[in-house]
């Protein structure tokens, strides 16, 4: 409420008179403390002169009002100036009505340093070969960030184990830099016996974990600790249109424990709309009943806003992706697209297939969110089984012998 | 443009994806108020935060406090405007400097400071990390009488400092200039290390650049405070009302106030926090470890003040140990057949 408060110097002293009138809602709002509640007095009307038992009668009703009122009011007090003849002044205790501290402006100064320090982002891929899984990547990202494996002078062979294979390229946009790491697994799900093809990229999310957590531990530590950490791990299912192969279930079960997944259908081009959704539905099923808990899982969710947004996505994972490099003109327009003998698949229409829906999940909306549930939840969890291992019985910390005695501290919560 | 659409990857909303996150979570802020009685902290504290922390206060008699430690005092706020909330704590250091003997004035200052460190260590090094608060001192506003020094030697490694020149409305414009360049000699000369405003970058503008040499030329600020609104040149202000004038709080040609809330709130309030983390923290942290670690060397029952990790794999040291001892073998068996052959030379 804005108060217009008008000190009159008046030469002569005629008892004390002010005006205030309520009007609309102050712009700094004082949070929840008691103190902040205020009384307001009503203006006296003029030429009285309000006797000090009657201001304090009124100052005891106004108490009571004060439990009905919900709006902030100013209490005012009016006093006569002890110097100057004549002069009153009010005090206003409380919110101060005309005034805006600021605080909003701490969030550019995030902002700020959030652009300035720039950020990384590390996205394994893991599926057999010929899934489509580096074009995917260089889709997402627009740009040459993954070799595939079917260019010439690609000269890694196909080894008999998982060989982890990690790229970083520094990618620029609006002023936001970004050091993009991509993990391939080239051997996944290759050979005729696949068994524990799982456990070199267990072991790689794992020693990312170890790294941190050495580092976290360390005397003189980084300011800015490297995170090599994997954010998300891209699963590619084969569009086969049926289930979940016991391949599928053995790897995501595993990882879906360390690692946020993001499974996608890969070459989603040979199934048709019906097909995909069927495909979806099984799948979805097929995960819920082997307890598979894949990226957004439903118990991060942190309140109920997140949670309708996170519930929509879950009812459309996994995306049906398609992913190419080639640009093609439909109607007087280039767009990313698959040529074919039928038609032009293109690859940003939501139509067509939903690889616009895993990059705005990936990077758009909750590209920050991977990165919090792998540090607070993954990393944590590690982090703990770690300290558990060690068996150090930390909670009483050598620091119990501190020589500090616990000074007299009085807490006054408003 | 339409090639320029193409080209966008999306990241770049990452600013605001964390914005967001922080609109949500809400920020906090530790202040400390250091100064005698009297030079006018609780007026500047509420003046900064536009609220009234103090507002049954009862001030102690010369004799009540002849006696008197310092003691410390925890005020809490919760501040909203346009969707942000700011959890604000007052640490309040009444006694301070008013003793008779004021050689340890410091000392339960630097102890609340360690404690909120040490609170935070075992906090960050404990099992359950997920809401950890933070109550370590951000930032401490130290307040210089007008007519006299101070003691800011002990905190200066602990804190951020921002030293104040209070009550400066009884010093003139000129009187004002030269107790600053006193105060910054002495910081000089002293080598006491109060916080530094961060360099501009290259790419901000030239108005920012402007106004950010200006702030860092105005230090130590010279303060006013009011808690009252008076009426001058035609306008509602906070000022303080003299029979030879009107002081106005948020005049900048009066007193340097709307620099030092436009520093602590609108600038730099997370360049102080980052600070406090970065520096002030981890020297602690260091020391505390090392200091625990010599400890520990000399009495073996002592805990370890960090986790340790287990060493790794006791196949690979098993494997080791083996290869080592087989080494061994392997050389003893070569210095035998050295010294046979040796022998049959001979």
């Amino acid at each position: 409420q804005q108060f217009d408060l008008i000190v009159s110097l008046s030469k002569e002293f005629s008892g004390p008179s002010f005006h205030h009138r309520h009007s609309t809602k102050p712009a700094a709002v004082c949070g929840t403390s008691a103190s902040c509640l205020h009384r307001h007095t009503h203006a006296p009307t003029p030429n009285s002169v309000m006797a000090k038992e009657e201001k304090g009668m009124e100052e005891r009703e106004m108490k009571k009002e004060m439990e009905l009122e919900m709006e902030l009011k100013a209490e005012v007090k009016v006093e006569l100036c002890p110097t100057v003849p004549g002069l009153q002044m009010s005090f206003i205790r409380g919110t101060d009505l005309f005034g805006y501290v600021g605080i909003e402006a701490v969030l550019d100064q995030m902002r700020r340093k959030t652009i300035k320090a720039g950020l990384e982002f590390n996205i394994m891929v893991v599926g057999q070969s010929g899934l489509g899984k580096s074009t995917l990547v260089n889709t997402l990202f627009k740009s040459k960030v993954s070799r595939k494996s079917c260019t010439p002078n690609y000269e890694e062979k196909i080894s008999k184990t998982v060989k982890l294979h990690s790229v970083s390229h520094v990618i620029e946009e609006k002023g936001v830099k970004m050091k993009l790491t991509v993990i391939d697994t080239p051997g996944f799900g290759d050979q005729i016996n696949n068994d524990n093809c799982w456990e070199p990229i267990v072991k790689h999310v794992n020693e990312q974990y170890e790294k941190y957590l050495r580092e976290e531990l360390h005397i003189n530590r980084k300011r800015r600790i490297p995170d090599s950490r994997v954010h998300c791990c891209i699963y590619f299912l084969p569009a086969t249109g049926h289930r979940l192969r016991p391949i599928d279930v053995e790897f995501m079960k595993r990882l879906g424990k360390i690692v946020s997944i993001v499974p996608v259908i890969a070459k989603a081009d040979t199934l048709t709309i019906e097909e995909r959704q069927e495909f979806k539905e099984q799948i979805r099923q097929d995960l819920a009943a082997n307890g598979i808990r894949v990226y957004p899982q439903k118990e991060y969710d942190e309140d109920p806003e997140e949670r309708i947004l996170n519930d929509r996505i879950r009812e459309s994972i996994p995306f049906a992706v398609v992913g190419t490099d080639k640009e093609h003109q439909v109607n007087g327009n280039k767009v990313l697209g698959r040529k074919t003998k039928w038609g032009i698949i293109e690859v940003e229409n939501v139509a067509h297939c939903e690889f616009a829906n895993l990059r705005d999940l990936l990077i758009r909306s909750h590209l920050q969110d991977l990165k919090d549930v792998t540090h607070d939840i993954h990393y944590e969890t590690y982090r703990v089984r770690r300290l558990n291992e060690s068996n150090m019985n930390y909670s009483e910390l050598g620091l119990s012998t501190w020589p500090l005695e616990n000074k007299c501290e009085s807490d006054s919560h408003l | 443009t339409n090639t320029q659409e193409k080209q966008y990857v999306g990241f770049a909303t990452l600013p605001n994806q964390v914005h967001r996150k922080s609109v949500k979570k809400g920020f906090d802020f530790t202040l400390m108020v250091a100064g005698e009685s009297g030079m006018g902290k609780s007026t500047l504290v509420n003046s900064l935060f536009l609220t009234d922390l103090y507002k049954d206060r009862k001030l102690l008699n010369a004799e009540e406090r002849i006696n008197q430690t310092v003691e410390i005092i925890k005020h809490t706020v919760d501040i909203e405007e346009k969707g942000v909330k700011l959890k604000l704590t007052i640490v309040d250091t009444p006694g301070f400097g008013d003793a008779v003997n004021n050689n340890e004035c410091w000392k339960p200052i630097t102890d609340y400071i360690d404690q909120q460190f040490e609170q935070y260590f075992r906090d960050e090094s404990g099992l359950n990390r997920k809401n950890i608060q933070d109550n370590r001192v951000h930032c401490c506003l130290y307040f210089i009488p007008p007519f006299g020094h101070g003691c800011m030697k002990a905190l200066h490694e602990k804190v951020n400092i921002i030293p104040l020149i209070a009550k400066a409305d009884c010093l003139t414009p000129n009187e004002i200039k030269k107790l600053k360049d006193r105060i910054r000699e002495e910081i000089d000369k002293f080598g006491i290390k109060v916080y530094q405003f961060p360099e501009c970058d290259s790419d901000e503008d030239e108005e920012f650049k402007q106004l950010d040499k200006e702030l860092k030329e105005c230090t130590p600020f010279a303060v006013i405070g009011s808690n009252t609104v008076v009426e001058a040149r035609g306008q509602r202000v906070r000022g303080r009302l003299y029979p030879w004038g009107i002081v106005e709080v948020e005049n900048q040609s009066h007193c340097d106030f709307v620099k030092l809330r436009n520093m602590l709130i609108r600038s730099h309030m997370h360049d102080l926090k980052d600070v406090t983390c970065d520096v002030h923290y981890e020297n602690y942290r260091a020391q505390c470890i090392q200091e625990m670690t010599s400890k520990l060397t000399q009495d073996n029952r002592m805990e370890s003040p960090i986790p340790i990790l287990s060493t790794p794999d006791v196949e690979t040291e098993k494997l080791i140990k083996m290869k080592d001892e087989e080494l061994k073998r392997m050389q003893e068996m070569l210095n035998k057949m050295q010294q046979q052959m040796h022998d049959k030379d001979q």
